[in-house]
């Protein structure tokens, strides 16, 4: 039977979904009887949720404006 | 030796093109885009600009020691695209290809300002500091000795709408390794699949979850010492 201490070094592999079916079904089986490493899988999902709200980053105007005016002004590539 | 060993003892050279993991073609949507691209529509190049700004802007911090390059990187890259738009042949999606070109870039000049970043998720291997958590939380058996809280139900939501716990998160994610940090930057901040952060950054896809791996463990340690704290 699997350790909590090597199911907290599986627990990536498992949520990415990278693992033989029978290291999975161990995982599971492990998860099923230990509450504590399914609240240690629930910090990693919430901690990962926490990850996916990036500040929004604006381009500066000017620069932006820049690009703009040299993507207008490349000729269009010839037809096939 | 094999690819993959090559790949994962030493860190590809920029623009090698040695990808472990094959690309992903571009797909029907994003040659379309490509399409309005070489017709010159400046909608479809605004908005390429506005929603790949961020995510570049985040990746090329991992690589370069200041905003200012960094910004200077980015808009490297904008030229870069501007000038391989036409030859793009969609062997890659656009993302991957966009991002390739950063990091590429980033990493060159990474060097010119003293900053390597050994690519290799075994460079950085030092016994416990590594470990996902601390040895000295488990028995001798491998069991839970201090085991973690459960945060409570309603935590994720309230975690996210703090700001603090933000901000602590931030502070984790800029003292992460910058190989760890590339890694969880874009998987996990901007959301790109883990093939395309393969071929991104040229490393294979063990080194991709290692690195993958490793970050979030230190994430969620460091937010488990703010809910601990609070």
């Amino acid at each position: 039977m699997l350790t909590c201490h090597q199911l907290t070094e599986l627990v990536t592999e498992y949520l990415e979904g990278r693992m033989s079916l029978r290291r999975r079904l161990q995982v599971q089986m492990h998860l099923g009887m230990c509450r504590h490493c399914r609240a240690y899988l629930h910090q990693m999902k919430t901690t990962v949720g926490a990850l996916g709200r990036p500040p929004q980053e604006q381009m500066p105007a000017d620069i932006k404006a820049e690009l703009l005016e040299r993507f207008g002004g490349m000729a269009p590539p010839e037809q096939r | 030796m094999s690819d993959r060993a090559k790949t994962l003892e030493g860190a590809p050279a920029p623009g090698a093109g040695n990808a472990a993991v094959p690309d992903v073609p571009a797909s029907a949507s994003d040659l379309a885009f490509i399409e309005r691209l070489r017709a010159r529509d400046p909608k479809a190049f605004s908005d390429l600009l506005d929603r790949y700004h961020g995510p570049l802007l985040r990746l090329a911090l991992v690589f370069v020691p200041s905003r200012a390059v960094a910004e200077e990187v980015v808009q490297e890259t904008w030229f870069g695209v501007l000038d391989g738009l036409d030859r793009f042949q969609g062997r890659s999606t656009l993302k991957t290809w966009i991002f390739r070109i950063l990091s590429n870039r980033a990493k060159t000049r990474g060097v010119r300002e003293n900053r390597t970043i050994p690519f290799s998720a075994f460079a950085d291997q030092d016994g416990d500091h590594d470990a996902a958590v601390e040895a000295a939380r488990f028995k001798p058996n491998g069991m839970w000795g201090v085991p973690p809280r459960r945060w409570e139900d309603d935590a994720p939501e309230k975690l996210l709408m703090a700001q603090q716990a933000m901000q602590h998160l931030e502070v984790a994610i800029a003292a992460l390794p910058p190989n760890q940090r590339a890694v969880v930057t874009l998987r996990d901040i901007d959301g790109l699949e883990s093939d395309e952060v393969c071929n991104a950054l040229e490393i294979s896809e063990t080194n991709q979850r290692v690195l993958l791996h490793r970050a979030r463990s230190k994430l969620r340690a460091a937010l488990e010492e703010y809910v601990e704290r609070k």
